[in-house]
């Protein structure tokens, strides 16, 4: 059995003896043993840590065909295609025969017979993945820390290695340049982070892959995102993988100089002799073969499917190891949420109860749906927040640092002018063409309607709303592929701030009432603790909120019992007291008010608490009613 | 010079080890027997000079569709011996048993077999559009060769694979097997049959063979090794064709310094250019004349699959179709269609400058038909098109539950499960989802009848409308939905752009006319602009839309039910006023839903208790439990379609006696009271709501409980809907003229007693309004709102009585 050392630098080579072995035994299915030996080998204790990650290793300083693992988001898939998965070879000096397994790998060797009759035709499928979009960098930084991978810099390794004129005769570049200014404000907050905190291992590597590499627009759906994106060649059980999937991706790298070759050398002569190979539009072969060198190929060996993105959690490797974590933290769970309540009650300025609804807005999540009814959804409209002092933007940079992945959209009305967000299908290039609204499952997105002024909204404005409003009510978004559109079901987290009641939709609005006066709320603001990045506190919230979400839940009959009779009581004082849509609400409430205790079923208590605050929270809308009028 | 499609020795590939690696072994051109049957759409056969009649002096065009992408490289013969079977087949019965190389076909068997079924087939139960006017007894395909004769132009046969495989199962497998030989013989049989039919007739060109609708169906996502190089079928949707491609097919040179021309045939896409001159022995003295090559049409279409055939959750698939000569420029982006054709693997070419190669293969699909499945969709009836392919299994299911006695409850419950009750809603929606029979008396100079049934769902915010619609929208195939508010009249019907390549006007349609043979899903109906609401009233009757734009005249069908949702005007249903007031929509648009339902808070404990189980089980239940409970979503899916596809159920003569008696009955109501109780519009509904519950029973017959259902549903509709809240009786004329025949009478009495109020006030030209009305409340014992008051002084200023200005009532005259 090969070494360690072997099957992370060499995998190809374990590949390739299994093939060998099983020449002499046809049915010895040596394509399931293959993947069933890295299976096993990962699963060893650590294992997976030794294998390097193109998450965070610059991808010059990987050794090619070695074993990589990649975090990554599914964005697009591309056609099937055939390949030689066995072909022979003859040498052309001794016109020996020589039988080759194709597969895990993009190019043949030298001189194949194409005639052979020992070729096999294979099927595998192509996924473009780019890295989690909107992931926070703590997120980025611990998984890095956590590796153990070792690598050295391969030797050939020179530090200019892009030409000068990738960069500059791109008059293309002016375009997107401005796009990105108009996103600027509302990136800042991330921008800072991004920059000022991540610190890379290899501070010494140039980042002139990242820059370039975005002058082929790798497709991420959210603007300002960096990082490398991958073609993986998945061999197996392709239809189990979901677009927008996350994954983690254990596979070869391949990133063969030939590949780009063959891309070239096709645009300078051959078009007229190939007439098959013209056919493609120049935008779609940019597309499907894009240099290796910026977007790798990933033979997919084995993928785990992410429940989660949250480094601080266990990767949940097997379920066994996942309970006994959970039951761990279940019992300091309710502590915990003391401490977090605690805190962002100080950074909602003193507002306890919207810090509660805060709280259960971070852990809700689309749990079932129910023919088109998604439930666990809840839509958290936070109105009267203060327009001073960029205080939206500092919300959401304490909220960046709370989850895994979150993304903020300034609804100014340039940006939603302006902004992609529904993924459309380009046919000229064959491929879906990202939009801010294809993300991963879980993240928070975080609307800042006080960024919104007075204008006209255009056609893709309107559209934009449309979108946006779709994604609250049935956490879907219609992707464009401009004959017909398609309905992806999503499960996005969106926290709406605004000063009054949001145009959007949401399952629950509540007011924010600080206890600050408006004249010290620029102090108070400044005197505001961030949280060190890596303080214990911070890590445990952060545990905290991934944990609650990944809770089993049920309703004892008792309490169903309980629940109905209370609500047909309440309806008896007075039938407008409460529709059915509040009684939804209420379970939802009670439901993640449970979870956020760690409790694991409805009892009682909670459905009291869980009225008990929707009372508060209604009785202060009435308030705002009255308070002002014209508001619906 | 050699032709590798005309080699028909002996040649073999591993047809399962290696399906796109065929073998085209070259031999001298003396082996090549030039008489050789399968000399096809080489230079050879291309006699020039004059024409003659017969099979040899008509041009055969070539037929890229079947062998212009040879990449195989050639093999040398005599270094690789052909493996036993394909050499031992060939020549162990040499000249008799002769099967092309690696096949198992045989040229002149299958020759004959192909000419028996074009002289002996005859489908007598053919439905296909394109027999129309023939005689269905006769063998087709001789009337159409017939056809061919008369018209003198060029027809192209194209036999339904299905027909052939239930004529000849062995021709059929051979066919889908290896279809870029036996289509060249099938072509070369109807050629002979031809010529021998008719020795007199000239065509331009030969005739050719182009089978469609092969048994082996295939969804683009289905294809895989295997089928490389068969003849599959495929649906899909075209989403993008490319420019005009001339391919070369045959290069001429000329010499420049003797003017010797020759030729040169592309093979595997290129030209190998004669490097000496043959006739003088010049070398490099050959140019090529480019306009006196030999080109053929060809383009690249890619195919997307069709929406409904995918998985959910992943992206579509696309495929590239080559499309050549005639099939080109026959569908244009958007279209759906069937393409039937072989399906091609190439590997990547072999550059000699290059030690490895990608081992990738490109793949594509040389169209040999297309078949537009929505071509009908502007005329005429289309049923076919949306046939469904059902197992055996699946329809033996279905069957099974339509057997049962409570099949109509049953999928009422499962219609939208996560809404609670509303059993009458959701049976209403049920038949609407199935629909009536359609009828056409058109001969009788009416047009169609409707057969769909139209619903408006009006009440309170909050219950679970726009989720019923949602759910509806999801389940049938061809719905759409759109919102009352953001939807202009343009986006409902159609409009015209100009489409930014082709710099032509195409009329781009809009939801109704997409939801043609579905359910248009309308939510906020009540926020319509009255302008889009107008458009409604041709579609929700006549089922068509007239269109007159930018010089665009047209009538396009929308037969397609409409499924409304209204909230009332004040937010909250006033149970005092009618459903005319409570939803303020023209009444002539009401009358067009078949049934109207109210969604009210009933405000019953009861009930209450019974929504909050329900609600509650809906977060603690697994979704095994809900699965068990109701029908599979997939299997409702099924059945509405089977029904909808194959029940047309026709009225019994019980059941027309029922509804005549229900009809009557209806009209009796009203009658007592001096008013009319029914128009025959409520009949039309009743006898759709009547068939479409024999649909759900899957029963060719309207029986007597058919009826006895839609007139209860129709009589829960109009309870609901149509009751007058001043008296308390179910009054049609709430929704046929808007205003109940109580509420006209007392209009009426009060406009009187303001007149008489009036005159006893003797000559005062000009009075207060308010004081007026005060008067007219102390004189009256019933209470005058101040809207009836209102009404009244309306009614008196048409009479040219008085005017109203401000408010000051003035006298006239």
């Amino acid at each position: 059995m090969p070494s360690t050392h072997d099957w992370i630098n060499d995998p190809v080579g374990v590949v390739e003896g299994m093939f060998a072995a099983s020449q002499s035994n046809p049915s010895s299915g040596w394509e399931a043993r293959a993947v069933e030996f890295f299976k096993d080998r990962l699963k060893e204790k650590d294992a997976h840590t030794l294998v390097p990650s193109l998450n965070d290793i610059p991808m010059h300083y990987l050794k090619p065909n070695s074993l990589v693992k990649f975090r990554c988001f599914i964005q697009d898939m591309f056609d099937p295609e055939f390949y030689m998965g066995v072909y022979e070879t003859v040498d052309p000096a001794t016109q020996a025969k020589t039988l080759r397994c194709g597969k895990y790998k993009d190019v043949t060797e030298c001189g194949v017979d194409f005639n052979s009759k020992n070729t096999v035709t294979a099927e595998r499928q192509t996924f473009y993945c780019v890295p989690i979009p909107g992931e926070n960098p703590w997120v980025k930084e611990r998984y890095a820390n956590s590796s153990q991978a070792r690598v050295v810099p391969s030797t050939s390794y020179v530090p200019s290695r892009q030409k000068r004129s990738y960069e500059e005769d791109d008059d293309m570049d002016t375009q997107p340049q401005k796009q990105r200014e108009a996103h600027a404000g509302p990136q800042s907050p991330t921008e800072h982070h991004g920059n000022g905190d991540c610190k890379r291992q290899e501070t010494e590597a140039p980042s002139s892959q990242m820059t370039s590499a975005s002058h082929l627009d790798l497709n991420f759906p959210l603007p300002g995102e960096k990082g490398p994106s991958c073609l993986v060649k998945v061999y197996e059980d392709w239809d189990s993988f979901k677009l927008n999937d996350m994954l983690e991706v254990y596979g070869i790298l391949s990133v063969s100089p030939a590949l780009s070759a063959l891309a070239d050398e096709k645009d300078a002569s051959s078009n007229l002799l190939d007439p098959t190979e013209s056919m493609e539009t120049a935008e779609e072969q940019r597309v499907h073969c894009p240099p290796a060198s910026l977007v790798p190929r990933l033979h997919m060996l084995y993928a785990k499917q992410l429940q989660h993105n949250n480094p601080l959690l266990p990767s949940a490797a097997t379920s066994e190891d996942n309970s006994a974590f959970l039951a761990s933290t279940l019992s300091e769970m309710p502590s915990v949420r003391e401490e977090l309540l605690a805190y962002l009650t100080h950074v909602l300025l003193g507002d306890a109860l919207a810090a509660e609804y805060l709280i259960l807005h971070l852990i809700s999540n689309v749990y079932v749906r129910r023919d088109v009814l998604p439930l666990g959804k809840f839509t958290l409209n936070m109105s009267g927040c203060p327009t001073v002092a960029s205080y939206t933007e500092r919300l959401y940079q304490i909220i960046q640092q709370l989850v895994p992945s979150s993304h903020y959209l300034g609804m100014s009305l340039q940006n939603m002018n302006q902004i992609r967000l529904v993924p459309k299908k380009d046919y000229v290039a064959n491929r879906l063409v990202s939009g801010a609204l294809q993300l991963a499952k879980n993240t928070s997105l975080y609307l800042d309607e006080t960024q919104l002024e007075q204008g006209q909204l255009d056609t893709t404005g309107v559209r934009n709303v449309t979108a946006l409003g779709n994604l609250i009510s049935w956490q879907k978004v219609d992707y464009d592929f401009n004959y017909h559109q398609m309905e992806f079901p999503c499960n996005i987290n969106v926290l709406i701030a605004s000063e009054g009641r949001s145009l959007l939709p949401s399952d629950c609005q509540i007011h924010l009432q600080t206890q600050v006066a408006p004249s010290h709320l620029e102090e108070y603001l400044s005197t505001m603790h961030m949280l060190s990045q890596a303080s214990s506190q911070l890590n445990k919230f952060r545990i905290y909120l991934s944990v609650a979400r990944l809770l089993d839940y049920s309703i004892s009959d008792e309490v169903t019992k309980s629940v109905e009779d209370d609500f047909v009581d309440m309806r008896k004082d007075d039938p407008q007291s409460i529709s059915a849509e509040d009684l939804h609400r209420m379970l939802v409430v009670a439901r993640l008010l449970s979870l956020s205790q760690g409790q694991t079923s409805l009892s009682r208590d909670s459905w009291l608490r869980a009225k008990h605050i929707e009372a508060l929270r209604r009785s202060r809308m009435e308030q705002h009613k009255c308070v002002n009028g014209n508001e619906p | 010079m050699s032709s590798p499609a005309s080699t028909p020795g002996g040649r073999k590939r591993g047809r399962n080890t290696n399906p796109p690696t065929r073998k085209f072994p070259t031999l001298p051109p003396n082996e090549v027997d030039m008489s050789s049957p399968l000399m096809y759409g080489t230079p050879s056969s291309r006699i020039e000079g004059t024409p003659r009649s017969g099979v040899r002096g008509t041009p055969a065009r070539q037929r890229p569709d079947l062998g212009s992408v040879r990449k195989a490289p050639q093999v040398d013969l005599h270094s690789e011996p052909p493996s036993a079977d394909g050499a031992v087949a060939s020549e162990s019965n040499a000249g008799q048993r002769l099967v092309i190389w690696g096949t198992d076909v045989n040229v002149g068997t299958c020759k004959e077999k192909f000419q028996r079924f074009l002289q002996r087939f005859v489908d007598p139960t053919s439905t296909e559009d394109e027999n129309a006017g023939l005689d269905l007894n006769e063998p087709l395909y001789m009337q159409k060769l017939e056809e061919v004769q008369f018209l003198l132009r060029n027809i192209n046969v194209s036999p339904l694979v299905p027909q052939i495989s239930s004529f000849d199962a062995e021709l059929y497998r051979q066919l889908t097997c290896y279809p870029q030989e036996v289509i060249p013989t099938f072509d070369m049989a109807v050629n002979e049959l031809f010529f021998e039919r008719f020795p007199d007739s000239f065509l331009e060109y030969q005739i050719q063979v182009r089978p469609y609708n092969a048994v082996k169906t295939k969804s683009m996502r289905s294809l895989n090794p295997e089928d490389i190089d068969q003849l599959i079928t495929i649906s899909g949707m075209v989403i993008r064709t490319s420019q005009l491609i001339p391919e070369m097919q045959e290069a001429f040179f000329q010499c420049q310094v003797c003017a010797y021309s020759t030729r040169v045939e592309v093979d595997r896409g290129r030209i190998a250019e004669p490097a000496v001159c043959r006739h003088c022995n010049t070398t490099h003295s050959l140019a090529l004349i480019h306009n006196r090559s030999v080109f053929s049409d060809k383009q690249m279409i890619k195919i997307q699959e069709s929406p409904e055939d995918m998985p959910a959750g992943q992206t579509p698939h696309t495929t590239i179709v080559y499309a050549h000569n005639d099939l080109v420029d026959k569908v244009q982006p958007g279209d759906r269609v069937n393409i039937t054709g072989i399906y091609r693997a190439v590997p990547m070419r072999v550059n000699p400058r290059q030690s490895n190669v990608k081992s990738v293969y490109k793949t594509h699909i040389d169209a040999i038909h297309f078949r537009k499945t929505d071509e009908k969709r502007l005329h005429g009836l289309d049923e076919e098109a949306e046939q469904k392919l059902f197992t055996e299994d699946r329809v033996q299911t279905l069957k099974e539950l339509a057997a049962k006695p409570d099949v109509y409850e049953r999928l009422s419950s499962a219609l939208a499960p996560s809404i609670y009750e509303h059993e009458d809603i959701k049976k209403g929606i049920l038949l609407q989802l199935f629909g009536g029979t359609r009828k056409d008396f058109s001969q009788t100079g009416r047009g169609n009848f409707r057969a769909e049934v139209n619903i408006l769902l009006c009440g309170d915010p909050g219950t679970s409308k726009s989720q019923l619609l949602q759910y509806v929208y999801n389940l049938v195939p061809r719905g759409q939905y759109t919102s009352g508010k953001g939807s202009s009249a343009v986006g409902l019907t159609a409009y015209v752009m100009k489409d930014p390549e082709t710099r032509q006007l195409v009329l781009q349609t809009g939801a109704l006319v997409l939801s043609d043979n579905g359910i248009c899903c309308i939510d906020e109906f009540d926020k319509m602009s009255d302008n889009t609401r107008s458009v409604l009233h041709e579609v929700m009757e006549q089922q068509t839309l007239s269109i007159a734009k930018a010089g665009i005249i047209c009538q396009l069908n929308a037969r397609t039910a409409v499924l409304a949702a209204a909230n009332p005007v004040e937010s909250q249903w006033n149970p005092k006023k009618t459903t005319i007031e409570n939803i303020q929509l023209p009444h002539t648009l009401l009358s067009r839903f078949d049934l109207i339902f109210l969604m009210l808070d009933p405000q019953d404990e009861a009930y209450d208790r019974r929504l909050a189980h329900h609600l509650v089980s809906l977060y603690y239940q697994t979704e095994e439990q809900m699965e068990e409970e109701f029908l599979d979503m997939a299997v409702l899916k099924d059945y509405i379609a089977y029904a909808r596809t194959y029940i047309n159920p026709r009225l019994s003569e019980e059941a027309s006696q029922a509804l005549i008696e229900a009809y009557v009955d209806m009209r009796k109501i009203g009658s007592g009271r001096g008013m009319v109780s029914a128009y025959p519009r409520q009949l039309e509904s009743l006898i759709r709501l009547a068939e479409a519950h024999a649909k759900v029973r899957f029963s060719e017959k309207v029986e007597t409980i058919d009826v006895e259902e839609a007139k209860r549903l129709h009589r829960e509709a109009l309870k609901q809907s149509a009751t007058d809240p001043r008296t308390g009786f179910v009054d049609i004329s709430i929704l046929t003229t808007g205003m109940s025949a109580t509420a006209r009478k007392r209009k009426e009495e009060v406009t009187q007693a303001l007149k008489k109020l009036i005159q006893a006030k003797g000559k005062t030209p000009a009075m207060k309004y308010q004081q007026l009305l005060d008067d007219l409340r102390g004189q009256s014992e019933t209470a005058i709102t101040k809207e009836l008051f209102d009404e009244a002084l309306r009614a008196l200023a048409d009479e040219d009585y008085l005017t109203v200005t401000g408010k000051t009532v003035r006298l006239l005259a």
